[in-house]
């Protein structure tokens, strides 16, 4: 049987499609429980330049922070939907899972960094000492696009 | 009128709204040609329609499940085809189609009209989509307009439009298109005129034929041709090697019909008719101020212009790639002398090439003899092969004529119903799996059989399942190579251990052709008079070219056997003398090593894997829904001919593609998943035939899937889920 062309190949990289949304996107949606009760909340948030660490911050008396106080383990949905028909066949879903911790001392300085180059405009949210800033450690990427198509990013420890 | 646009209505700027074929034929009309009645249906019309029903999004959908660029012909052919049966079974909003089929009967009553596309940046000196998308000759009263209508807005979506747009970088979703509706003048004589010849400017062109243009167009009648120097008025009249032919209108659209004398002896056009159809391409070609391209026709002695539009080819130069994709379609004439030429020439050719070479005893053979046999029997496999993509592949279209007619006709929610009415014919590797499964029904019955062959001792078989043994050994081959035919086993190991896990679990029958019978008749009986005839040879036709996508495969694997057992043969002899070369080793190599004993082959490098930090892995991967069902197992991913060895039933077959050579395994499969894309590959044919689910066209599927991974084929919506 003569053979036709070959498929793709892979790479060690992240794919464009995963930078392209950490880049393009500013909110997710974060996931986080209390006792089994999911609860889902809006976060800005900004990608490490590696895109292994999704930073945002909240301050310390949110629900969202109480539940990861509980329980570290949540996820974050970053989307390129723009609420049209269109979306069906060119948004793109991407659920980051991992723990969450809270960064801090010379680490937060240089992560805060990064998080207020793509938002400025929360210098003094993050600044308050109220104001935590939370890193989501990412274990698995899993990108949905076509509409159907699901694969999964695994970073090796 | 609340959408159809008469041509006076037309201005130089409504190109964006009615196309260039629109707003060509207003000008002509402006100018004082004269052109038949004609009337414009916008743009604007098909976005209302494919807003209102959702199809723009269904569409675009459809085409974003792959990237284009990674998508085979086949496939692109598929969605197109997926694309066109959303248009026959989306119908307009019952208002619009109310409003437009009064609109059509104001603007043409009872006459027939000929429904042509005009989308946008078509015809223009850059881009000719002249024959790309879809014209209807002949049809006649608003409902039957109004449905052709979304027929030619359809055939935006065809496989060819859809890749010549890609060639030119054109956006595909913002793809639109206008209609033009013009009264068919039925023509005595018609043609085409080139103000300026596409291959020399200094001559002008005139082609005609008797009756209709639609001959002319589709290069099914050869035309009189007229050259006319344009600077001496010196003309030259190239008569046609026969006048055979005419093309008439004929119930809802056109029929072939034979000419007799006087015509066969006369041209159609008198000098004076030449002489005036060459005045008429001056004026439009100064009216334009550049080369004009325009078909034409006479009726009662009066010229008529169809249309005009600029010559693309001498703006172009030589790098329109359109007669390719125009070759995508393939007329029933054509497909006819394909027929004949594979069945009555290279099939026994092929035949007889392989019948000439299995006599051969390769042990008598020199080693010199031996070398050039194995180039000799590689020569013929590459001859094959391109015989192979040149002629059998290009067949397949048989099955594409016959779907599309059907679907027509038919209007099925599932595009491809045609497929059932195709199936049961006697493919080879079905007859090949068939008696597979009688001898695992015996074993299946026999527990002392079955014993006896679990202790492997064959050869103290019962005499008479050995004699069926044998005889299915010396016709397919004992299915231990990765080639049809071959045996590259001693003994009959590889077929036993298949018969006996085949015996070991209820047989999977054929899917029954009760069904075919049904809808064949169903679909015959829509049909009357010659439409039904033509439609019965168009069937008989595509079952040729379905059953030749089978069978074509095992007669080139019967060659690629005797290459096989050539070069076993050479690698025994080289082992005598010491020499172990590795497996992917080429032919070519291996008969150099057998000619000169000092040649050793290099080896081949293997690329070094680096460590991946990133792990990827599949959780649902977007293929094409190519047989129903719903199937969970664990996965066998195929990625050498070796690893059937270890399939078994209740398997889900990952692979490539579904060689026609290794098809004995499907019926002990629970699903089948292939990288290869498309509806008519053989995979997705034999998995039909045992309605197994089966999904086809993933990309990365061997790659992404690992064997013994749990996985769920969904073959309603094309998706291999992974656990």
């Amino acid at each position: 049987m003569p053979s036709e062309e070959i498929s793709s190949t892979a790479s060690s990289e992240l794919p464009r499609e995963i930078k392209a949304l950490l880049a393009s996107q500013h909110l997710a949606v974060l996931a986080t429980h209390h006792q089994g009760q999911p609860h889902a909340s809006l976060v800005a948030f900004a990608a490490s330049p590696d895109g292994r660490n999704l930073l945002f911050a909240t301050t310390r008396t949110s629900r969202k922070f109480a539940n990861l106080q509980a329980d570290p383990r949540a996820a974050l949905l970053i989307d390129s939907r723009g609420q049209a028909a269109a979306d069906f066949h060119e948004a793109m879903a991407l659920s980051a899972k991992g723990p969450v911790r809270e960064v801090a001392g010379t680490e937060r300085e240089s992560l805060a960094a990064v998080f207020l180059a793509k938002h400025p405009h929360l210098r003094e949210f993050v600044g308050a000492p109220s104001c935590a800033l939370l890193a989501l450690q990412v274990q698995v990427y899993e990108l949905a696009s076509r509409f159907q198509q699901v694969l999964m990013y695994r970073f090796l420890p | 009128m609340r959408y159809l646009l008469p041509l006076s209505q037309i201005s130089p700027s409504s190109g964006p709204q009615v196309g260039g074929k629109g707003l060509a034929l207003a000008r002509l009309a402006r100018e004082g040609f004269p052109v038949p009645r004609t009337f414009c249906l916008p743009v604007h019309v098909y976005h209302l329609y494919a807003e209102a029903t959702g199809l723009r999004e269904r569409i675009l959908m459809e085409l974003n499940r792959k990237d284009f660029q990674q998508m085979r012909w086949e496939e692109i052919w598929d969605a197109a085809l997926r694309i066109r049966n959303m248009f026959l079974t989306t119908p307009l909003p019952a208002a619009m189609a109310a409003a437009l089929a009064a609109d059509v009967q104001e603007c043409f009553g009872d006459a027939a009209v000929v429904v042509r596309s005009s989308a946008p940046g078509e015809d223009s000196a850059r881009a000719s989509f002249a024959g790309l998308h879809e014209s209807y000759v002949n049809i006649q009263g608003g409902e039957a307009i109004v449905q052709h209508i979304v027929l030619v807005w359809a055939s935006l979506w065809s496989d060819a439009a859809l890749l010549y747009r890609q060639e030119l970088n054109l956006d595909v979703a913002a793809s639109a298109m206008a209609v033009v509706i013009q009264e068919l003048v039925a023509g005595e004589c018609s043609g085409v005129a080139f103000s300026r010849s596409p291959h020399d400017e200094t001559q002008a062109v005139i082609e005609a034929v008797y009756g209709l243009n639609q001959g002319l167009v589709d290069g099914v009648v050869e035309p009189d041709r007229w050259l006319i120097d344009r600077q001496s008025r010196r003309l030259t009249h190239m008569p046609p090697s026969a006048r055979s032919a005419a093309y008439a209108p004929a119930a809802g659209g056109v029929v072939l019909q034979s000419l007799a004398a006087p015509q066969t002896d006369q041209p159609p056009l008198s000098t004076e008719q030449v002489w005036e159809i060459y005045d008429f391409v001056q004026r439009a070609e100064a009216v334009w101020q550049s080369p004009q391209d325009m078909e034409w026709t006479i009726h009662e002695g009066r010229v008529y212009l169809l249309q005009s539009r600029p010559i693309t080819t001498i703006a172009v130069e030589n790098t329109d790639q359109r007669p390719w994709y125009l070759s995508l379609r393939r007329s029933f004439e054509n497909l006819k002398a394909l027929r004949a030429k594979i069945e009555g020439e290279l099939l026994p050719a092929m035949r007889a090439e392989a019948d000439a070479r299995q006599g051969q005893d390769l042990a008598d053979l020199t080693d010199t003899q031996l070398a050039a046999a194995i180039r000799e029997r590689q020569e013929a496999v590459q001859h094959w092969t391109a015989v192979y993509w040149r002629d059998f592949i290009p067949f397949a279209h048989g099955m594409r004529l016959f779907g599309q007619l059907y679907n027509d006709v038919m209007r099925p929610a599932d595009p491809y119903e045609f497929m059932t009415l195709l199936a049961g014919a006697p493919l080879a590797s079905l007859e090949r799996n068939r008696r597979l499964a009688a001898l695992a029904a015996q074993v299946r019955e026999d527990p002392a059989l079955t014993a006896l062959l679990q202790s492997g001792d064959w050869t103290s078989l019962p005499p008479a399942f050995q004699g069926q043994l044998m005889d299915f050994l010396n016709t397919y081959g004992d299915l231990s190579c990765p080639v049809g035919g071959g045996q590259c086993q001693q003994g009959p190991q590889a077929i036993l251990r298949l018969i006996l896990e085949m015996a070991a679990h209820p047989p999977r029958p054929l899917s029954p052709p009760a069904e075919a019978a049904a809808l064949t008749q169903a679909f015959l009986q829509r049909l009357t008079g010659t439409k039904r005839q033509e439609a019965a040879e168009i069937l008989d036709l595509a079952q040729a070219s379905y059953r030749l996508r089978d069978d074509d495969n095992l007669y080139l694997g019967r060659l690629e056997a005797l290459l096989a057992a050539a070069v076993a043969a050479a690698r025994q002899r080289l082992q005598q003398r010491g020499l172990e070369l590795p497996a992917q080793t080429p032919a070519a190599e291996i008969a150099r090593a057998l000619e000169d004993p000092h040649y050793t082959p290099p080896p081949e490098t293997q690329p070094d894997s680096a460590a991946d930090p990133l792990q990827v892995q599949a959780r649902q991967l977007l293929g094409q829904p190519a047989g129903p069902g719903l199937a969970q197992g664990p996965a066998r991913v195929i990625r050498a001919f070796d690893d059937l060895a270890d399939f078994r039933h209740g398997d889900i077959l990952v692979c490539d593609a579904v060689d026609p050579n290794m098809t004995f395994v499907v019926p002990l499969a629970a699903g089948v998943v292939e990288r290869r894309g498309g509806m008519l590959i053989h995979g997705a044919i034999i998995a039909r035939e045992y309605g197994l689910p089966c999904v086809t066209g993933v990309p990365d599927a061997t790659r992404l899937i690992h064997t013994g991974d749990t996985i769920t084929v969904d073959g309603y919506l094309g998706l291999v889920i992974l656990h």
